[in-house]
């Protein structure tokens, strides 16, 4: 038991050790400063210049930064909508998988622009190989996405007045090539090596102990996976994503692959740090998503450890701690550990079924992406974020007595009005999305039977699961929930595609206004935004506003559910 | 100075009565529209009052009737309650400016009226109120002034204490930077011919009761961004009350409409909801109680944020005049014989000066000589910046600015010893002023004159320091005096040698660096500053131009009064914060109160959750809202006085404001509602 707490403690020691170089590293790209990959890599920007007629030193303003964005995405909405829908007659098709229905390509699409990577489908029947080089172009490409928004709003908190965020060509791009590209390298190497598939070729056979014929899937896995991982993405090559064992084979992957989950999210804020010359900033942000994460995960690691009281009663010790749905190689609490990582950054990809979890440690779940900004999906976790710095901002500037300011803009209706709704979205979304799906369920279970495998709280919680996963741009799943029918595909498919561009457009917006205003030099009376003070009162909004709107519906899904056990 | 400050306790029995009927006027939909929270609790209390009649036509499924009653009734408590802090903060700001108001209104005006220029003009007694803009009036001693105006004609003392509190007469004059007179003032003595400078009924006075009053009100920014903040936290909990009642069906657990509104109204933020515009108006009200008049709230909000504070030197840092404070005779002359030398020649000099050195000497034992009868004083003229004294016996003492006293010596043939002359380098180095004295042409010794800086000026200075203001001291001294003067009273800066400009320019610099900048002036001359000046306090002595180009004006005349408000600046803001931080903390009680109430009779096991271990689901959800609602009245006194400013540093101050309003906002309704409870669990 030790040792398997220690591996975690061992996990998170390095990820933090690794991300304060790596935020460095981030900062110096986003500002255009010299690193030592410029002479291998700077020919490959090259060239994507070139053939994008970009001109990376032209400045755009923010709403010229919004466009371009959503302009990209629009263009690869369409492409991944052709293809999905088209596969099963395009090559690189081995295994003979079928094209996509329109609605499932269109979750599967909104799932994998939106950096969610929900799948309603599984890997190895559901899509090509073209597919799936398709999706893993997405996932780099997505994560960038996000990562060069949040780059913008960083460049925005660091100038003084002005209209010039940088060009968001640049960002993406470098964000690709410079970051996720190398890291990707180096994680999927590791992966080979330790057996994961890297091919084109289709099923293996071979004849089982049993006698079984066994067809075992292969294909461009450890690509697949190492972007998957670092890009917050999720998405699993396998249906049973990170918990198949040509996915993740063994515990050395398995911390490798953790690592990836948790570091670019964590190393993001270094690279804020570094960009605004604010280190004691940073760390302040760290240290309040560190306190948020270490609340779910001790919850999450306790629970499991302590194994289910339901089975205890009838007389089975569990010396292991609760094994339902895990992985006997990497047990209980490198288990726990993962899904309390995966959720809390939007990443998604599982390494045992949450659906198994005990209740409460199911709750940490929900709640890591309730609040989503806990480290949170690269780039776009910091973005939530500074939504709620904006929002602690406000009431603390009024609490010592001066018009609020934050990095010297002072902060007023319109930024409260953005800052407000993007607050509220999160919430509506999963609410009302969950609220949706009871009612229809309440008013006529027999036409909706084949929705849950579980009645009563679990089945609620499987619902709000898919809701609060969707709307995080998380994309695991609680499982157990018949998911791949109209009314879940299109409807996830609806908040995932919200739940992704509004949280992004928002904070940019906030970031671009605050940008253009004068700049206001500190003075005594100047709240301090970078101590432990203000920390607690960004981690108070926090869990009030985020956490604590869902506290009506945690009653009614794990919270009864564990009482009820015990 | 003796200043008397219109003091009341907080709820008179007047004021309250009209509050009271306030309460019920402002129940009026079209004014609860204007504070999104309150007007949902309004309409919670309609759908209640509706949930009433349903059951009392036999409807079984909502609960009991008397619970609802209660419900409701509560509900309209709440409303009324709101309704009743802004009501009575509105009537203390009425009852404030209405005692200054009150003092004007009807007095006999002497009013002139012009027949040409060939006949002496004709003057009618008429009411005060008929006096129109630009209309001319007359006032003698014992008349009192019937409107706000500027003299034209004249000189008189008036006695300002209706309005400043202050008992000494000052005078006012024509032309110059103290041409102003204010309504409702007496004239002691003199004659002065007054142009009426303002539209009856748009007086400073009138703006400020517009602005305490319901109708002219306007938000200010900072409020109406709290207000979106607060309507978006109000549709948060719409969203989770809404979504409620599917989650209710899939588990099978009806929930009440009562519940359900009672749920909402607890969570949504109604504490700082019904209290945000009586924070608004107490700010107003403090600074008038302050004695200074806003013409905008969005003035005192921005004194709060107030980086630099421009001060004339001359009156609020130090006390008008110099002041004698060492006698340096020159070597071989006897002190004793040196300072009896000055008393003589200081004996008629009625500057402040000349008295300070009398007094200086009396304190060194010199008494003043009875008999002045043959001795002939020579006044001090601008010309020859020397006074003196010829003696019977044929003796000239003459004591003046050093240049002036050395062209007399000088022009004897004399000259003036090393070591006096160095003296006088010293004084003036150390910011004082070397008076030169010379009895018969020759130089006898220097007299040091000294600006005395008020006494406690540096703490409040230091306190401004703590607070993150920079002070700045404007002074026509030469840079050299104004350097001493600004360390030893503790500036941060000053402009020596000041010109009107100069002030100008100095905003303009600051501002240009993102800071805002409050000054405070009184002359026609300070109008382009005050006006550039993010807050710019006119006294009411001041000229009606200066006045005009100022969002504030202080009745009191003093110079220190900046000070002040900045602290009613930063006091209005922190009242908002920090009860907007104890109104949703409260959430955290509400919801432990609450949610296990709505889902116990369907889940029993989730009486885990109820950790406050209250009687019955019907207690624990009328607590609650009898806890929302009580909560408002026991926060009105906080809400008009303002949260105290300790000027500790912003993060000491966040710390120890979210101990008490965030921490204890958590643990008191904890303690409430079980309290409420346990007395509600007698009936239900």
């Amino acid at each position: 038991m030790t040792t398997e707490i220690a591996g975690i403690i061992f996990m998170y020691a390095f990820t933090l050790a690794l991300a304060i170089p790596i935020g460095r590293y981030i900062g110096k790209v986003y500002e255009g400063e010299k690193t030592w990959l410029d002479n291998i890599l700077h020919p490959l920007d090259k060239i994507f210049f070139k053939l994008g007629g970009i001109n990376p030193i032209n400045e755009m303003n923010w709403k010229q930064h919004l466009a371009a964005l959503l302009t990209i995405n629009l263009v690869w909405f369409i492409l991944s909508m052709l293809i999905l829908m088209n596969m099963g007659w395009l090559p690189l098709n081995p295994d003979d998988n079928p094209s996509m229905s329109a609605d499932l390509a269109f979750n599967t699409t909104v799932s994998f622009v939106s950096n969610t990577n929900l799948q309603h489908y599984s890997g190895e029947t559901g899509v090509s190989y073209l597919g799936q080089l398709t999706l893993m172009l997405f996932q780099f490409i997505s994560a960038a996405a996000g990562m060069a928004a949040c780059a913008t709003v960083f460049i925005a908190m660091k100038e003084r007045t002005t209209e010039n965020l940088g060009n968001f060509y640049n960002f993406f791009i470098k964000s690709c090539t410079r970051i996720l590209l190398p890291m990707a390298i180096v994680v999927a190497l590791m992966l080979v090596f330790n057996g994961t598939p890297m091919n084109f070729e289709g099923k293996a056979q071979y004849i089982s102990l049993q006698g079984d014929t066994v067809h075992v899937s292969r294909g461009p896995a450890a690509a697949m996976i190492a972007i998957k991982q670092l890009g917050t993405n999720g998405g699993g090559y396998y249906g049973s994503n990170a918990a198949h064992p040509l996915e993740n084979p063994n515990y050395f992957t398995n911390i490798v692959e953790n690592i990836s989950i948790i570091l670019i999210p964590i190393a993001m804020v270094f690279a804020l740090g570094y960009i605004i010359k604010r280190r004691r900033f940073a760390w302040m942000v760290v240290g309040v998503m560190t306190l948020g994460f270490l609340f779910l995960l001790f919850n999450a690691v306790y629970n499991e450890m302590h194994g289910n009281p339901m089975i205890s009663r009838i007389g089975i010790s569990q010396p292991l701690g609760s094994m339902e749905g895990k992985e006997v190689r990497f047990g209980p609490a490198a288990s726990a550990y993962w899904e309390v990582t995966t959720t809390v950054t939007s990443n998604g990809s599982v390494n045992a079924m949450h659906d198994s979890f005990t209740p409460l440690a199911g709750m940490s779940a929900l709640l890591g992406m309730m609040v989503n900004s806990f480290y949170g999906g690269v780039g776009v976790g910091y973005l939530n974020f500074y939504v709620f710095i904006i929002i602690a901002v406000f009431i603390s500037g009024l609490m010592v007595g001066r018009t609020p300011e934050f990095l010297g803009k002072k902060i007023e209706a319109k930024e409260m009005k953005i800052a407000s709704i993007i607050a509220l979205l999160h919430p509506l979304l999963i609410l009302s999305g969950t609220a949706l799906a009871s009612y229809l369920y309440a008013h006529n279970p027999d036409a909706y039977s084949g929705w849950l495998n579980n009645p009563g709280n679990h089945g609620f919680s499987e619902m709000l699961y898919e809701f609060t996963s969707s709307s995080a741009n998380n994309g695991s799943g609680f499982e157990g929930l018949g998911d791949n029918t109209p009314f879940w595909n299109i409807a996830c498919g609806t908040v995932m595609l919200v739940a992704r561009f509004l949280p992004i457009i928002g904070p940019v917006a906030i970031a671009g206004i605050l940008a253009h205003k004068k700049f206001i030099p500190e003075s005594a009376g100047t709240l301090k935004t970078d101590t432990g003070t203000f920390g607690i009162m960004v981690f108070a909004v926090i869990i009030i506003v985020a956490a604590l709107s869902f506290f009506p519906a945690l009653t009614l899904g794990p919270i009864a559910e564990h009482f009820g056990m015990k | 100075m003796s200043v008397h400050r219109r003091k009341n306790k907080l709820f008179e029995t007047e004021l309250v009565k009209e509050a009271v009927k306030q309460s019920f006027k402002k129940l009026n939909p079209v004014v609860q529209f204007r504070n999104p929270v309150m007007f949902t609790v309004w309409v919670g209390t309609l759908v209640m009052a509706c949930v009433i009649g349903w059951i009392a036509t036999g409807e079984t499924s909502q609960g009991s009737l008397a619970y609802n009653i209660i419900i409701t009734g509560v509900l309209f408590i709440t409303l009324l309650f709101a309704n009743f802090a802004e009501g009575i903060a509105e009537a203390r700001g009425k009852a404030q400016a209405d005692s200054l108001r009150k003092a004007r209104e009807d007095t006999p005006a002497k009013k002139i009226f012009p027949v040409g220029e060939m006949y002496v003009n004709e003057v009618h007694i008429v009411p005060s109120s008929k006096l129109e803009l630009g209309d001319h009036f007359l006032c003698e001693a014992g008349d009192i002034i019937p409107m706000d105006g500027e003299i034209i004609k004249g000189i008189a003392t008036i006695d300002e204490s209706a309005i400043t509190g202050e008992s000494a007469p000052v005078i006012r004059e024509a032309g110059g930077d103290k041409s102003s007179v204010t309504g409702g003032t007496k004239v002691l003595s003199d004659r002065i011919e007054v142009k009426v400078t303002t539209q009856p009924g748009e007086t400073f006075l009138d703006k400020m009761i517009a602005l305490v009053e319901g109708a002219s009100r306007q938000k200010t920014p900072n409020e109406i961004a709290l207000t979106i903040l607060l309507a978006a936290f109000t549709l948060v909990f719409i969203i989770v009350c809404v979504t409620l009642k599917p989650f209710g069906d899939y588990a099978n657990t009806p929930i009440t409409i009562g519940a359900f509104i009672s749920l909402f109204v607890c969570l949504i933020p109604t504490t700082i909801g019904a209290l945000l515009s009586a924070i608004g108006i107490a700010g107003m009200d403090r600074a008038l109680r302050a004695n200074v008049i806003t013409k905008s709230g969005k003035a005192v909000e921005t004194a709060g944020d107030i980086d630099t504070l421009l001060l004339d030197k001359t009156g609020t840092i130090t006390i008008g005049n110099r002041k004698a404070t060492n006698f340096y005779p020159a070597i071989g002359i006897k002190e004793s014989e040196f300072v009896e030398m000055v008393v003589l020649s200081s004996l008629a000099d009625e500057t402040p000066e000349g008295k300070s050195i009398v007094e200086l000497a009396a304190s060194n034992g010199v008494k003043p000589f009875a008999d002045t009868s043959n001795m002939r004083f020579i006044r001090f003229t601008a010309e020859t910046r020397s006074s003196g004294v010829d003696l019977p016996n044929g003796t000239k003492i003459r004591k003046g600015a050093f240049d002036a006293i050395w062209n007399i010596v000088s022009k004897n043939g004399n000259g003036i010893p090393v070591e006096t002359e160095e003296k006088v380098k010293l004084i003036a180095q150390n910011g004082g002023t070397p008076l030169l004295v010379c009895v018969n042409n020759e130089a006898k010794g220097v007299v040091e004159l000294q600006d005395i800086i008020k006494p406690g000026i540096q703490q409040r200075f230091e306190r401004l320091r703590r607070m993150g203001v920079k002070t700045v001291m404007v002074t026509g001294d030469n840079p050299l005096t104004a350097k001493y003067i600004a360390e030893k009273a503790g500036v941060d800066d000053f402009i020596a040698e000041a010109k009107p400009e100069d002030k100008m320019n100095y905003i303009r610099k600051e501002q240009q660096g993102g800071k805002l900048v409050a000054m405070m002036g009184d002359g026609t001359n300070d109008a382009p500053a005050l006006a550039q000046a993010d807050v710019g306090v006119a006294m009411n002595s001041g000229t009606q131009a200066a006045k005009e180009a100022s969002n504030m004006v202080d009745l009191e005349n003093d110079p220190t009064k900046l000070i002040e408000i900045v602290e009613i600046g930063k006091q209005l803001l922190m009242t908002r914060g920090t009860l907007t931080t104890f109104s949703i903390a409260n959430d955290v009680a509400k919801y432990f109160a609450i949610v296990p109430a709505l889902f116990i009779a369907s889940i029993p096991s989730l009486q885990a959750l109820n950790i406050m271990n209250l009687h019955s689901p019907e207690s624990a959800i009328l607590s609650a809202v009898i806890f929302n609602a009580i909560i408002i009245p026991l926060l009105i006194p906080l809400a008009l006085k303002g949260v105290a400013y300790k000027p500790i540093g912003a993060s000491a101050l966040l710390r120890r404001n979210l101990l008490i309003y965030g921490f204890g906002g958590v643990i008191v309704p904890f303690i409430g509602i079980k309290l409420i409870d346990l007395l509600v669990s007698i009936w239900f």
